[in-house]
């Protein structure tokens, strides 16, 4: 505290590893704070999206005029109506701002309107006439592979080939394996919104909730054809995010209705449009080939992985790099051969989500895993924990880890913390699978438990320039006063980099006030996406080069105002203080001269592409996480309820606990989601669950309790020693689960999610081994041997 | 014309009377999802919401009339001890803010295949008090719902009450759901038997194109049932689960498939009926 | 509708008329409503026409409790009620409890316990959360998790939401020794 002590270490009283709360929170519990949908401007029109029914249509003709016909109705466009670029997309442009020729999938957009209310906004987009021809839809990516063409880019989106070791070496214990994951949708609570307002430069500002304004900035400025600097986006609240709000969805609709209206356009998808209105996670087909030695140690993973991208690429080509290069799992293993698809098909377009990649691949492995175990007779835990990567090992991609790699430490962290005692007493009924629909009796249900562990990337790889930029404003008030004015890109999307940007103020420059400016792209450089569990190591990154530099210029001028060399002037919580004569000067005072405005861009070191052979250092840095989870199977319903799962998580250091713990349950959330309920339900490529009646998410009574233990190994690259935290939780939790419930039933159950039907109507097809006593307790933690 | 908001049956029907197109709302719970999906636009709506003739219910020692308005909540909180399997049915409906919102007279006019206190109703032999303007008429549940979403309400009339015979013995509801709470069953079943009358009783939900009775199912355990003491073969009660499940005609959908949900019947029917015995032995 | 007796609106078909107007009970305060069309909820009117957008929009089906008020003291979903439907009934949204203090350990307890994330579905939970701890003090954690079943939560996986009300139980539970 300025002026309190003459120690001559910084003292730390806030700041990075306290459970600091969100400055936010407030107005959020409040119903105050503005999310992108609150928003609202006088004289403002409301904007609505007209979106194909069919899956694979010709457009022969789009007409407009009915809608414009209808009084309140101020605008209809369409394709034609695009002044610059007909096209958007996260890496290639290849996605139509409105289909104009050709529709790719249900619901791709054709037209939008803006009207004076929103009904009738909607009622015009209906009124729009258009005459499709049917085309026969390609829906299964496997026909797509052997398909003509369905965009002039081609159906194949990426293949990722990784030959690493010896392909022809084989091990005297082999399983192989099929398995399917399913199409889950993000889900995020705040549907897709945001407000244009035309500027009277021509330009527009956009307010929106985004996962990263620049890149969003960038794509739209390119179809409105206005230079970049005339489009200023401004970050709206963000109702949640997980992958959906990277690409592009009403923005560039948005801008085009406000600028051809020259008004105002608020637009709100309802639930359902919001389903048509992000990607997805990509549906796979993964077929895997595991060979081991008699002692247990991996020789070979073979794996086939098919990942369906839908009709535009969005970002399937990091995504399903990502899944080529986890796809054995965070195991040591000599010998590798991946072949991973990501492929163009009529389905709904597929991109990021939570997991990014590692989740689909994480089925695979941890079930071969499984499938290992039993046919070596050995402990899957001890598996596991035999082949757990270790630092300084090598990835499949020949890449040696050179951070921190607690994969033992996060297996025997989930394992060792405490079982469920027993069935919730005070109302056994609603605990039971079925829940409130009081279906099974205790009778009717076994017990299972499953363990799995899972490994995925931090921030962007491939050689991509991965850069976040800072600005920090210091100046202080008549009375003294010193506030930090931070300045920066970052989407905050619930996630709580806000808080975590008041801890690094406070961490690196002492106790000021701090302000967070509004996020937007005029007053800063770009942060990167909200995305890859990033935003800690880069954003915080960047905010720590920024105070760094603030602590420097106020270093310089500390000299000058005691007339002694820069290098004598020591930084101490908000003063500066001679080392050599012991005196001070508040940063107070060397404000008065005029406030310091500093912007640093923090760059992580350098990656790789991977070349041929699908060797390189592509990666930045993994983070590490085990499950285990616990589960109630109804075998003659086929209903799950999911009892405890607990994890070990490598956090590298926890830098605001509470909200590691908030990223944690809720991310076990959504992978359990994906394990037991969570799929967008296709038929020929139409969607047929966009609600929240029919796609289910999980609820408070679907939610089990949660156990965590963080290990805390600082990562030696990383900004303050932190790992990323949000993307773990949900890639291993849903296989853990699935792993509990093949315990329970004994049962194979290769696809995610597990419908009720797969475990009722089974007919009896078993895993190799049926589940036995040393197992489960070796799964209990409290017998584990480790 | 838009909203009329009547605060007596007599105002309400002589409001529908006047406005043929318009829409009966109750707890809205239906109605205004598909206003906000944009599958109805309504040009005329009555509000039954401050009709108190619709409210409450009423025992005597053979029937149970329950007032058309009666939400969820209120079967939960006053009907546990008369009807526990309509309040079982009504705590599996939705959240708890839709069971404070949607009403019994709702749940029956939407008649949907998948309304949850349909197949305890059905199986207590419901009839519905419906009023128009032609006067008050019964019709029993089972003619009154004649399709998925349709029913044999004639234009103008409005439900009244629903009156139950009075459950003699244990009746028992399950529903199937892909989710802990807040779910659309996949099938459900209501079960009862009457010891005195040594019959069972088995409704079924979401198997059909409307709730239904499984009536070989139902002779089959009342002739297979030990009535002295309370219990009944392993097998025979599979095989009643397996009549309920034949007697089914579901449908594959995007919420499960017809295999399935023959299935679950028949399991949820086994289960409703061992429950009946456990709770009269 | 020529023989109904109150809350009778005139207007056309159409949503850009200009003529429903009614009032609502809103926060203790009656506000005037001008220009709703029939189909317009009540979450609708709140958020766009009487500028208290607190109430949320997150599925407008009943299905996640977002936009979670109190009609005439129960908890109910905004977004199944017909705004006109709601003329004489006392209506109390997220910022009425707010202004009112009334839920106030229930909002700081959900910010000490880390039960806000993203915050979308926060206000919902406020409301439910005050009605539910109103009626049931001592629930227990099963009846916490069957009367929080309505309100859906993407961010969190509820733990923290739990804990906040504990928390608040431990609060008042102390207030009333």
């Amino acid at each position: 505290m300025p002026g309190s002590s003459g120690m001559t270490t910084r003292t730390r009283t806030t700041g990075l590893g306290k459970s600091e709360l969100r400055p936010d929170g407030i107005p959020k519990v409040r119903g105050e704070f503005a999310f992108s949908s609150d928003l609202w401007m006088d004289a403002m029109l409301w904007g609505h999206t007209l979106r194909s029914p069919h899956v694979s249509a010709r457009i022969r003709s789009v007409d407009l005029r009915p809608a414009l016909a209808i009084p309140g109705v101020r605008a209809a466009i369409a394709a034609s109506d695009v002044p610059g670029r007909p096209t958007f997309g996260l890496e290639v442009a290849d996605q139509p701002v409105f289909a104009s020729d050709v529709v790719r999938y249900h619901g791709e957009p054709i037209a939008a309107v803006a009207a004076d209310h929103p009904e009738t906004a909607r009622l015009a987009a209906r009124a729009v006439l258009v005459e499709y021809e049917l085309v026969e839809p390609v829906v299964d990516a496997e026909v797509a592979l052997r398909s003509d063409p369905l965009h002039p880019d081609g159906n194949l989106f990426r293949h990722v080939r990784i030959r690493h070791g010896d392909p022809g070496i084989v091990g005297d214990v082999v399983v192989e394996g099929t398995y399917e994951v399913g199409m889950q949708d993000q889900a995020f609570l705040g549907p897709e919104s945001g407000l244009a307002v035309p500027g009277e430069d021509g330009g527009v500002d956009l307010y929106i909730a985004t996962q990263w304004l620049h890149v969003d900035r960038d794509q739209i400025a390119a179809s409105l054809g206005l230079p970049a600097s005339l489009v200023r986006l401004h970050l709206a609240g963000v109702g949640g995010a997980f992958g959906g709000r990277e690409d592009v969805s009403l923005q560039i609709h948005l801008c085009l209705l406000a600028l051809r209206c020259g008004r105002p356009v608020k637009m709100v998808y309802s639930r359902e449009e919001s389903f048509f209105g992000h990607v997805h996670r990509h549906p796979a087909k993964m077929w895997y080939r595991h060979h081991a030695d008699y002692a247990g140690n991996l020789v070979k993973v073979e794996a086939r992985l098919v990942l369906d991208g839908g009709a535009y690429l969005s970002s399937s080509n990091a995504v399903v790099s990502n899944a080529a290069c986890f796809a054995p799992g965070p195991y040591r293993v000599a010998n590798a051969t991946i072949d991973a698809y990501a492929v163009r098909t009529n389905n709904p377009p597929c991109g990021a989500m939570r997991g990014f990649g590692s989740v689909q691949v994480c089925y695979g492995h941890e079930a071969q895993m499984d499938k290992l175990a039993a046919a070596l007779h050995v402990d899957p835990v001890d598996l596991r924990l035999r082949n757990a990567l270790r630092r300084y090992d090598r990835m499949i991609t020949g890449q040696v880890l050179t951070g921190v790699v607690p994969v033992r430490e996060v297996i025997e962290a989930a394992v060792g913390l405490p079982m469920p005692s027993g069935r919730c007493l005070e109302d056994p009924a609603l605990s039971l699978p079925g829940g409130a629909g009081l279906s099974a009796d205790v009778s009717d249900v076994s017990r299972g438990v499953g363990v799995a562990v899972s490994f995925k990337n931090i921030a962007y790889s491939e050689g991509f320039d991965d850069y976040a930029s800072a600005r920090v404003r210091l100046e202080s008030d008549d009375s003294a006063n010193v506030t930090a004015t931070v300045f920066i890109a970052t989407a905050e999307v619930g996630q709580g980099f806000v808080t975590l940007a008041g801890q690094i103020i406070a961490e690196e420059l002492g106790p000021f006030g701090v302000v967070l400016a509004q996020a937007n792209t005029s007053d800063v450089g770009s942060a990167g996406s909200s995305s890859a569990s990033r935003q800690t190591w880069m954003s915080g990154g960047a905010l720590m080069l920024a105070c760094a530099a603030v602590r420097h210029i106020l270093s310089e001028r500390a000299a000058s105002e005691l007339d002694e060399p820069a290098a004598a002037v020591a930084y101490d919580t908000g003063e500066l203080r001679s080392t050599v004569s012991g005196r001070r000067v508040t940063a107070a005072e060397l404000l008065i001269s005029g406030p310091i405005d500093v912007e640093e861009v923090y760059h992580h070191r350098p990656t790789m592409a991977l070349d041929a052979d699908g060797q390189g250092d592509a990666h930045l840095s993994l983070m590490f996480a085990a499950h285990r989870a616990v589960v109630d199977v109804d075998r003659g319903l086929g209903l799950v309820k999911v009892v405890q799962v607990s994890t070990g998580q490598d956090v590298g250091r926890a830098l605001n606990p509470l909200a590691v713990t908030g990223q944690i349950e809720g991310g076990i959330a959504q992978g359990i989601g994906l394990a037991v309920m969570e799929e967008i339900i296709l038929d020929e490529g139409r969607v047929r669950n966009a609600s929240f009646t029919d796609y289910l998410i999980p609820t408070s009574l679907d939610m089990p309790d949660v156990l965590a233990t963080l290990i805390e190994q600082p990562e030696p690259e990383a900004p303050f020693g932190a790992k990323g935290v949000g993307e773990p939780p949900t890639i291993s939790s849903g296989p853990a689960v699935l792993a509990a419930i093949r315990a329970a039933t004994g049962l194979e159950l290769t696809r995610a999610p597990v419908r009720p039907e797969h475990i009722a109507l089974s007919d009896g097809i078993h895993t190799v081994s049926d589940p036995s006593e040393d197992r489960s307790s070796m799964l209990a933690g409290d017998n584990a041997g480790l | 014309m838009a909203l009329a908001v009547p605060s007596t049956l007599d105002e309400a029907i002589d409001a529908v009377a006047g406005a043929p197109d318009a829409q009966l709302l109750a707890g809205g719970t239906d109605f205004c999802v598909q206003v906000s999906f944009g599958l109805r636009r309504p040009t005329g709506v009555v509000s039954l919401r401050r009709v108190d003739d619709l409210r409450g219910w009423s025992a005597d020692s053979d029937t149970i009339t329950i007032g058309a308005s009666t939400t969820y909540t209120a079967m939960i909180e006053q009907l546990t001890g008369l009807l526990p399997a309509l309040a079982g049915a009504a705590r599996s409906v939705g959240s708890p803010q839709i069971r404070n919102m949607g009403t019994l007279g709702g749940n029956v006019a939407t008649a949907s295949p998948a309304g949850d206190t349909l197949p305890v109703l059905l199986g207590l032999d419901a009839r519905v008090g419906l009023a128009g303007t032609t006067g008050r008429r019964s019709v029993a549940l089972h003619d009154l719902v004649t399709g998925p979403k349709r029913t044999s309400m004639l234009p103008g009339e409005i439900i009244v009450d629903v009156t139950t015979r009075r459950p003699r013995g244990p009746q028992h509801f399950l529903k199937v759901g892909t989710r802990n709470a807040m779910v659309i069953s996949i099938a459900s079943a209501a079960v009862g038997i009457d010891p005195e009358a040594e019959t069972v009783s088995c409704a079924l939900g979401s198997v059909g194109p409307v709730p239904l009775r499984a009536p070989q199912a139902e002779a089959f355990a009342a002739s297979e049932i030990d009535w002295a003491a309370m219990t009944a073969s392993d097998s025979a009660l599979a095989r009643f689960g397996s009549l309920a499940a034949s007697e089914a005609s579901p449908i594959d959908d995007h919420r499960s498939s017809a295999a399935y949900r023959r299935a679950a019947v028949a399991v949820i029917a086994e289960r409703g009926l061992r429950r009946c015995l456990r709770d009269a032995g | 509708m020529p023989d109904s007796p109150d809350a009778h609106i005139d207007g056309s078909t159409v949503p850009w008329s200009s003529s429903n107007d009614f009032d609502l009970t809103v926060d203790g305060r009656s506000r005037r409503v001008r220009g709703s069309w029939l189909g317009e909820t009540l979450l609708y009117v709140l958020r766009e026409r009487l500028g208290l957008p607190g109430s949320k929009n997150a599925c407008e089906q009943g299905e996640c409790g977002s936009c979670s008020v109190l009609l005439d003291d129960v908890v109910v979903c905004s977004c199944l009620i017909l705004a006109a439907d709601a003329q004489g009934c006392t209506i109390r949204t997220v910022e009425g409890l707010s202004a009112s203090g009334d839920a106030a350990d229930v909002q700081d307890a959900m910010v000490r316990c880390g039960a806000v994330q993203c915050g979308f579905c926060t206000p919902g939970l406020v409301v439910a959360i005050y009605d539910l701890l109103r009626h049931s003090p001592d629930a227990t954690d099963m009846e916490i998790r069957e009367s929080l079943s309505g309100n859906l939560c993407r961010c969190t996986g509820y733990g923290r939401i739990f804990e906040a009300v504990r928390e608040v139980q431990r609060g008042r539970s102390c207030a009333r020794l």
